[in-house]
């Protein structure tokens, strides 16, 4: 092969590659559909309504392995008999449950921060709520990026 | 019970706030994993989990197949009497773990 057929075989080549390549990824990624989080904080919530704020998730932003994330909530709260939190609770947008933990504490808690390890089934949106004494409710939203999903593996037999 | 570790301060202050840590052993299958015959593998969690200060709840969680294997739960209680912590499990199949933990107060 000459120089320049070689320079040709390239350039075909590479437009093709290019060409192949550069709009297969976003289709080729199978994303786990979503799940009915939105009816399950509903229903929790009922006609009252979440504000964002006083709440802090600390999950991962990137996690290699979703079988094990570290994940922590912290609510901005006094924790006194008047004032403080009476539950926590944690939603996934795409793991085959939007449910994920529920902590109840009170003001024998002390301060409102809670840590756990979860799955995470996919790349996706965790949401903490805090239901707090007086009835509101407050909530954090934190976007995890998962390159390799929990849940939806085989087992061995 | 070997299959539970806790992790409980020996001593707090009077009014002091401690942190607690849990960890139960468990397989916490999910349910919605399938054998590579494609058969469907039933759901084992752990579904409650409690914490009782000198008899009284202080603390407890709900959990859902998506906490990890072996559950891990760190929160805290207010350091009130000396007196006993207890920690209970309980879950699918019957199953239930407990221990207790010491704890003085000065």
């Amino acid at each position: 092969m000459g120089v320049k057929s070689r320079r040709r075989f390239l350039t075909v080549a590479g437009g093709l590659a290019a060409a192949t390549l550069a709009p297969a990824p976003r289709a080729q990624i199978m994303r786990t559909p979503l799940n009915h989080m939105p009816a399950v904080i509903r229903r929790l919530v009922g006609v009252r309504s979440i504000t964002k704020g006083r709440v802090k998730l600390d999950v991962p932003p990137l996690v290699e392995n979703g079988h094990l994330v570290p994940l922590s909530v912290h609510v901005d709260s006094p924790m006194t008999a008047a004032n403080h939190v009476k539950a926590i609770h944690v939603f996934t947008e795409r793991n085959p449950l939007p449910e994920m933990v529920t902590f109840r504490l009170g003001p024998r808690a002390g301060r409102a921060r809670v840590t756990t390890r979860v799955r995470l089934a996919d790349t996706q949106n965790v949401v903490a709520i805090a239901e707090l004494s007086d009835g509101s409710f407050w909530s954090d939203t934190t976007h995890v990026i998962v390159t390799l999903a929990a849940c939806l593996e085989e087992a061995p037999v | 019970m070997n299959n539970v570790r806790i992790d409980v301060p020996k001593s707090a202050k009077r009014g002091e706030i401690i942190e607690i840590k849990t960890l139960v052993a468990h397989t916490m299958e999910t349910g919605f994993r399938r054998t590579q015959l494609g058969k469907p593998i039933p759901r084992d969690i752990v579904t409650t989990f409690v914490c009782n200060y000198d008899g009284v709840e202080v603390f407890r969680a709900e959990l859902y197949p998506s906490l990890s294997a072996n559950p891990f739960i760190q929160f805290s209680t207010v350091a009130t009497e000396t007196g006993t912590l207890e920690f209970k499990w309980s879950g699918d199949n019957g199953f239930t773990a407990s221990k207790t933990a010491r704890i003085v107060v000065t």
